[in-house]
């Protein structure tokens, strides 16, 4: 049953951009197409939604066949692991399309809203496919589908060259990462015999090797992984933000289901895996967050957090291996707890701090933060959710964030009790995650504050107005489930249990429940004692009353003048101090990774000319690694051009070339006397 | 047992303050305040009016609140001597941390809130500074569960009676060491910032409080001595393990270390001078390796 409901839904999914396609470009009729089309994204998604939430519990993992002749069966699956992202994408989706209704209206954007309302439907629809694939083909029929359209949603405006380039960039890069892949599926066939995605108990070490370190670049490329990020911030800031919303929030973590599907099928690793993901998600935890600190745009910034927690995830991911490899099933249940609730959390928070950067983008018309400001009292909705997001995105109590840090830290503080130097050692990755936390308050701090609070720097800031309600609602939504997530960990449980299960397959260790685990109870019941305690002692000072007089002096209980600014009468918003000011400690710690511009020369003399001091961080990997070496490739490439001259005479001298060419390798290996002989 | 915990908890940290102001006064040949000094402003600031800057919002009132709650969980999560503490489950030293990341995030997000660049100076080392200290707190709490077995704070915090053994206690006074840099840093006294200044260049916390009066203020000063009592809560039980084994005399034990430890916080800020800000990461990473050799002193 609940398999069904998730067909329909992808087929309708798909289906959901060809109203607007049919009917005209602006105006009513484009306002139509665009509501009878988020009306059947929504309509499939709930399905799908309610199909995956039943699947999550069902215990079997069933299986169905797609007729496709020509490549053998095409077979399709679902067990929860699969279902677990499934319920991702079906809750984000919807909140995302219905969001772009008030964001992206289809009459004002004639140009680009049929294309967006296509291909936002034809992504869910990939995302969906290639998760319930079972078989090589099939999962990269939905990895492309998805990939594609992706492409198309971030460069569809592409009345921008900046736009263009992400859209370039990203398609490099996606198509680089989808080679890696099917080379991976090739060495796949070669080891296991088939294209078939079911579980090997044991593979020869070589193509084990191949497979691990192919996938990690593959799906690596897609997730953001550190070195392999570079594609993301570009593409991020470029798309539409209820797209960035659904590409960080749910398209990375397609990168990831692929990294965590097909290390759940191999055999169990040696330990020197886990090592490598838990380091690979070290580096990309705090270069992730150290590049967002550094960032003067809003959604680069966001983009950036997003390599971050991939890089969380992966910590989570790599624990699990360790605790496989050295058979603790305590472990392994925290850890791969940790990294799929992550997963789910990530999602939300991330989708609601794009949709509250997207209502900011709407309403001032800019992304840069040091010119905004004070946003809190004419978007105050917005404000507090975004501020909302932000506590989460920390990993703070008392909200979703740090239940599934709490995981990890646990799963990671499981390798202490395990005996051997190496074991203790992996947990230094504890100081790592608190210093990525440190550095993440540091930075939400910096964003929030700058965005929506103090005075406006700028007048872009002055033009701030409250999105509208469908823009608020998805908001609202997402911010309740982080808020149900933080204050009700129990909830997640048993799907955590379910989905690491399943991830465990057959290496299962009976797994020990998460709720048994970890102490979720006792975190639920201080999240809920911290905020009403907090609030109650707010309403306390607030609702004040006078009991003597003298005390108070003659201006009441409480009331309001310019900020002190130690004695300076006029502060205005300038004097502020800026986003980029406040994390100029933070960029100077971390310059050996982010190689901040130098600063401009010091003043000179008693009346100083004006100086504007401009500081920008330069992606280390695209700045000074693909760019060169697409330069050179460049250079050589044009080298290669004088062949190709237009004329057709040319063009007849090369095809009777490599006639003769061919016609030499006819020539057997004895030569012409050995032709000869054979007569 | 809850009720003598929450007592000593919600009481004394004010009394805190005013032994480290005797003890600095004693070193200067000053008669200094009294002892109660700290409980009267406190009181004092809760009765008065408030006056809140035009460019504030919602958040910079609820701040306070925020701080002094968060900081009050973390005090139930920590045992104060060898009694356990109220709330104890595995993994409580990790809330314990991120309560004071909680309380921080609000603290500096306030702070910027008033749209006064000194605050925002304030805020920015506070921030700052942070990312150094978490992460050696945290290096306390692996080499600790490594050398008990355990993930609550109570029973971890039982290993200080190794002290006394020759062979296991150099790594635990290295981590002391280190517990001890980050208790000055976190509470915003000398050699880190200087709680005494009332001028803005120079400081951290008193900067990120400019713009705080009344109640609100009250709240501040107050919830600060706690995150002091908390923090020192933490090095006392493992450092000095002293205890009779009788709950009422411990606790009294407990109250006099922590009094003990206010006047060696009273001495290091009469000797030393505030660092220039830019040496204090060095002094801030020091303490991360100090706290990092401790731990791999115990791994080895």
């Amino acid at each position: 049953m609940s398999f069904y409901l998730i067909a329909w839904a992808i087929v309708l999914s798909a289906a959901s951009g060809l109203p607007l396609l049919f009917l005209k470009r602006r105006g009513r009729a484009a306002r139509a197409g665009q509501l009878a089309g988020t009306g059947i994204l929504v309509i499939a998604c709930v399905a799908g939604f309610v199909g995956a939430a039943s699947a999550l519990f069902e215990p079997a993992s069933v299986s169905y066949i797609l007729p496709w002749p020509s490549v053998g069966d095409g077979l399709l699956g679902l067990d929860p692991l699969s279902a677990f992202f499934l319920v991702l994408i079906f809750f984000v989706a919807p909140l995302s399309s219905v969001y772009s209704l008030g964001y992206a209206q289809a009459g004002r954007n004639p140009r680009t809203s049929r294309r967006m309302q296509l291909f936002f439907g034809l992504l869910v629809a990939g995302m969906s496919l290639l998760v319930i694939a079972r078989h090589a083909l099939v999962f990269l029929l939905g990895w492309e589908t998805m990939a594609l359209s992706a492409y198309f949603l971030i460069a569809s405006e592409d009345e921008k060259l900046e736009n263009r380039r992400a859209g370039f960039v990203y398609l490099v890069a996606t198509h680089c990462g989808t080679l890696a892949l099917f080379g991976m599926f090739a060495l796949w066939r070669m080891a296991t015999g088939s294209f078939e995605l079911s579980p090997v108990s044991s593979m020869e070490g070589g193509a084990l090797c191949g497979i691990v370190l192919l996938s990690l670049f593959g799906f690596g490329v897609k997730a953001g992984l550190m070195p392999l990020h570079f594609w993301l911030p570009g593409a991020h800031a470029a798309a539409p933000s209820h797209v960035s919303a659904l590409l960080s929030g749910v398209m990375l973590k397609m990168g990831v289901y692929g990294i965590i599907r097909m290390l759940g099928l191999l055999p169990v690793l040696p330990v020197f895996w886990g090592v490598l993901v838990l380091a690979l998600g070290i580096v990309s935890g705090i270069l992730g967050v150290a590049y967002a600190l550094a960032q003067h745009d809003l959604k680069r910034l966001l983009a950036y957090h997003s390599v971050e927690n991939i890089g969380i995830i992966l910590m989570g991911l790599g624990t699990a291996l360790l605790g496989r490899a050295w058979g603790r099933s305590d472990i392994v249940a925290l850890a791969m707890g940790g990294c799929l609730l992550h997963i789910w959390n990530h999602g939300l928070f991330k989708s609601l701090l794009f949709f509250g950067a997207g209502s900011v983008l709407r309403a001032t018309g800019t992304r840069q933060i040091d010119k905004l400001g004070g946003l809190i009292k004419s978007m105050p909705w917005t404000a507090a959710f975004f501020a909302l997001g932000a506590v989460a995105i920390c990993g703070l109590p008392p909200l979703n964030g740090f239940i599934s840090e709490l995981l990890i830290y646990l799963g990671i503080f499981g390798g202490l009790s395990q005996s051997g130097t190496l074991a203790a050692l992996t947990s230094l990755a504890a100081p790592c995650l608190a210093m990525i936390g440190a550095l993440a308050v540091a930075c939400f701090v910096k964003a929030t504050s700058a965005t929506f609070l103090g005075s406006a720097r700028a007048p872009e800031a002055g033009r701030g107005r409250e999105a509208s309600a469908s823009m608020l609602l998805p908001m609202g939504v997402l911010a309740a489930a982080c808020a149900a997530i933080g204050f009700a960990p129990g909830l997640v449980a048993s799907a955590l249990d379910a989905a690491v299960g399943s991830w465990n397959g057959k290496h299962a260790l009976a797994l020990p429940g998460i709720a048994t685990l970890a102490p979720l109870n006792y975190i639920g019941y201080a999240g809920i004692a911290l905020v009403s305690a907090a609030a109650l002692i707010s309403l306390a000072i607030a609702l004040r009353r006078p009991r003597r007089r003298r005390e108070l002096g003659q201006s009441g209980i409480c009331r309001s003048g310019p900020t002190w600014d130690c004695g300076y009468a006029a502060p205005t918003g300038r004097m502020q101090y800026t986003a980029s000011s406040f994390a100029r400690g933070l960029v100077g710690m971390f310059s050996w990774a982010l190689k901040p511009s130098p600063e401009p020369t010091k003043l000179h003399g008693a009346y100083p000319a004006p100086v504007v001091l401009e500081t920008e961080v330069v992606d280390g990997v695209l700045g000074r690694v693909i760019g060169p070496c697409a330069r050179v490739l460049g250079a050589l490439s044009r080298r290669a051009r004088r062949f190709q001259q237009g004329l057709t005479q040319q063009y007849v001298l090369y095809i009777l070339l490599a006639l003769v060419v061919l016609l030499l390798t006819l020539i057997p290996a004895g030569g012409l006397s050995g032709l000869a002989a054979a007569k | 047992m809850l009720i003598i915990h929450l007592v000593i908890l919600l009481a004394l940290p004010p009394l805190l303050l005013g032994v480290i102001g005797k003890t600095k006064a004693v070193f200067a040949g000053r008669r200094g305040p009294p002892l109660l000094q700290a409980y009267r402003d406190i009181a004092k600031l809760l009765r008065k009016a408030l006056v809140i800057s035009e460019t504030t919002s919602w958040i910079f009132q609820a701040a306070p609140a925020v701080t002094l709650v968060a900081v009050f969980l973390a005090g139930l999560l920590v045992p104060f001597g060898p009694s356990p503490a109220p709330l104890a489950f595995s993994g409580d030293m990790i809330l314990f941390a991120y309560l004071f990341g909680l309380s921080r995030f609000f603290t500096t997000a306030a702070a910027l809130d008033t749209g006064s660049a000194f605050e925002g100076m304030g805020s920015a080392r506070e921030a700052t500074f942070a990312c150094l200290t978490e992460p050696a707190l945290f290096l306390v709490f692996i080499a600790l569960a490594k050398e008990t077995g355990s993930l609550s704070l109570t029973k971890m915090l039982r290993s200080g009676s190794l002290l006394f053994d020759a062979a296991a206690a150099p790594p635990l006074v290295l981590v002391c060491i280190g517990l001890f840099i980050v208790l000055l840093s976190e509470n915003s006294r000398i050699p880190v910032d200087d709680p005494c200044t009332h001028l803005e260049l120079t400081m951290i916390h008193e900067a990120m409080i400019l713009d705080h009066s009344g109640p609100l203020l009250g709240l501040i000063e107050y919830s600060a001595s706690m995150k002091l009592l908390v923090l020192e809560s933490v090095l006392v039980t493992l450092a000095l393990p002293f205890g009779s084994g009788v709950a009422a005399i411990d606790s009294c034990i407990f109250v006099a270390e922590t009094l003990v430890l206010a006047m060696a916080i009273g001495v290091v800020e009469s000797v030393m001078a505030r660092l220039r800000m830019r040496r204090v990461p060095y002094l801030l990473t020091g303490a991360l390796l100090l706290c990092g050799s401790g731990f791999i002193l115990i791994v080895r």
